[in-house]
């Protein structure tokens, strides 16, 4: 479904990452590992193109998606087109309106009124907490509840692919397996996952396949099981 | 002052008062959008008034080429609110594309875009001296101007039309603003613009739509206050325009209530101060007082500090 082929991306003469690849296939849960910096959320980003100033930009490879070339696709056909979903790093939902009012403005590009119903039902029902809190100022939630209404605002976009950038960032134990909980569902339901992350303990207990990165390179890949037990991830990221 | 003299400043002070808010409102929604200062915006309103004049001497068939049936006064007024507002809204769209989207694709910095703002307001005004020259022009009449006396104040229809179609705006702005989805995309983009593409929203089509609905208010204001004060110059946009920005900064900069409330307090504030002092401490008094003001809330009457959480 998507295909990174020897991506090399740039922030300014910079290079952050040398050459990646990486492959998503439909239906999967797949998790991406790597400390600090190592250039996780450059790899999200180049995937949404989204506008400068942030925007990293592609020097060489590929960004395929169901067979398309997404590096010419601007951020909002990404989503509205492409049905890709991202819950960004530190959340970024929107603090000067409502909860209700951030699922709908997720839903600014679709059509399907029945569809957008079902899923507004369906985000309540996975998140019961933002059921309680539709008409609450969202910049008056807790950081929990925001990691949640990002995750359902990526969900009402009509997305059948959602990214997420260390959702568990801020989270108590508890609510990241909830969360991550959520997401299998999700994921079982049919929804391909990608998801950031340096809290390997979570990532590899709910996905399927796990790529290893440092300092912008792919440098580990394999069933999440097996990451699990490798002895060096063991020591460095499992501790 | 008596009562009745009260009842008749008040009067004036609600007509000017409604010219600033419809300016104001352009400033403000702009800022919303873009964090943008558009200088040009008070230029925008003189376009308006001049386009209004076309339309109007067009409509009622000044020029060689016309309509072939004669139109009543009062159906070339509304025709020429409805064209003006929508050619207006061509010009606002047509400057954010030339003058203001390159710069913010380059990721210009702030103070380029405001000078460059400046500099369109400038040539829109020198444009205009040079292509129909610096003589005045009067805006034709419209409205069969009707003067009601109540309990010894008197007011004209003109006054009233203006201040209802300033509370018109005020209600379909804030209602577009808080129940429809582009709405939404403009307070979103307000708090977080990198994010808004997330959610499958093109950011120029919500631009856009912001400067036609700035433009368009401008328009309508400029028609209005030709309407009232038919006398068209080049330059008639800077004061009335400054003064808006001013309306717009005390009420509350990026807030649709704060440019209304910000223009009416503005009219009040002129038209009572003229009404207590000679003439000429107008200004200075009236805005001796909003300095103050902003002195001690600078988030003006209904801003907010912005804490940007990016
Ligand atoms: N806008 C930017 N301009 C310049 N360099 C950047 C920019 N954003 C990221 N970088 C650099 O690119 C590299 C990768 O950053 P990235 O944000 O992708 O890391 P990350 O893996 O997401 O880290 P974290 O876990 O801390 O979020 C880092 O060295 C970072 O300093
Ligand atoms: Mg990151």
């Amino acid at each position: 479904m998507l295909e990174i082929e020897n991506l090399h991306v740039q922030y300014g003469n910079i290079e952050a990452l040398h050459g990646i690849s990486l492959h998503v296939k439909p239906g999967e849960m797949v998790t991406l590992l790597g400390a600090n910096g190592a250039g996780k959320s450059t790899t999200l980003m180049s995937i949404m193109r989204l506008p400068p100033p942030e925007a990293p930009r592609v020097t060489q490879g590929r960004i395929m998606y169901k067979g398309i070339d997404l590096l010419p696709v601007p951020p909002h056909l990404v989503v509205a087109q492409h049905k890709i979903g991202l819950v960004p790093e530190g959340r970024r939902v929107f603090g000067n309106l409502t909860v209700l009012e951030n699922l709908k403005l997720a839903t600014y590009a679709r059509k399907d009124t029945a569809q957008i119903h079902r899923d507004y039902e369906r985000v309540f029902s996975l998140f019961p907490r933002l059921s309680d809190r539709k008409n609450q100022r969202v910049d008056t939630l807790s950081g929990g509840e925001q990691q949640m209404l990002a995750t359902g605002r990526a969900f009402m976009c009509g997305a059948d692919f959602i990214l997420l950038d260390e959702p568990s960032m801020g989270l108590s134990p508890l609510l990241m397996q909830e969360l991550f909980k959520v997401l299998m569902d999700l994921n079982q339901a049919g929804m391909t996952i990608f998801v950031v992350e340096q809290n390997a303990h979570i990532a590899l207990k709910y996905a399927h396949r796990a790529y290893l990165m440092e300092a912008g390179q792919i440098v580990m890949e394999g069933k999440a099981s097996e990451l699990a037990t490798n002895p060096e991830i063991q020591k460095a990221y499992l501790g | 002052m008596d009562i009745q003299s009260f009842f008749q400043n008040l009067i004036n002070a609600m007509q000017w008062g409604s010219f600033y808010a419809l300016i104001a409102l352009g400033y403000t929604l702009v800022y919303g959008v873009l964090l943008l200062i558009n200088f040009a915006h008070g230029d925008i309103f003189m376009v308006g008034a001049y386009i209004g004049f076309f339309v109007a001497t067009f409509l009622l068939g000044s020029y060689a080429f016309h309509l072939p049936m004669i139109l009543s006064p009062n159906v070339v007024f509304v025709l020429t609110l409805l064209i003006t507002m929508i050619l207006t809204a061509g010009v606002g769209v047509t400057l954010e594309r030339v003058a203001y989207r390159p710069l913010r694709r380059r990721g210009a910095g702030r103070l380029y875009i405001v000078i460059t703002a400046l500099m369109a307001g400038l040539i829109l005004e020198n444009g205009n001296l040079a292509l129909l020259g610096a003589s005045r022009r009067a805006f034709p009449d419209l409205i069969e101007k009707v003067v009601y006396t109540i309990g010894g104040v008197t007011f004209t229809n003109v006054k009233i039309i203006v201040i209802l179609a300033a509370l018109g705006v005020f209600f379909l702005l804030e209602t577009i603003v808080r129940k429809t989805k582009i709405g939404m995309a403009m307070r979103a983009i307000s708090y977080d613009r990198v994010a808004v593409p997330l959610m499958g929203i093109p950011i120029d089509t919500v631009i856009v739509f912001t400067f036609i609905l700035g433009s368009s208010m401008a328009a309508l204001a400029g028609v209005l206050f030709v309407s009232a004060y038919p006398v068209l110059e080049p330059y008639m946009g800077a004061m009335i325009g400054w003064k808006a920005f001013i309306a717009a900064v005390v009420g509350g900069i990026g807030e649709i209530r704060g440019a209304f409330i910000g223009g009416f307090v503005l009219g009040f504030i002129e038209i009572f101060v003229a009404a207590v002092f000679p003439s000429t401490f107008r200004d200075l008094i009236a805005f001796g007082i909003l300095l103050l003001f902003l002195s001690i809330k600078p988030t003006g009457i209904f801003g907010v500090a912005r804490a940007q959480k990016i």
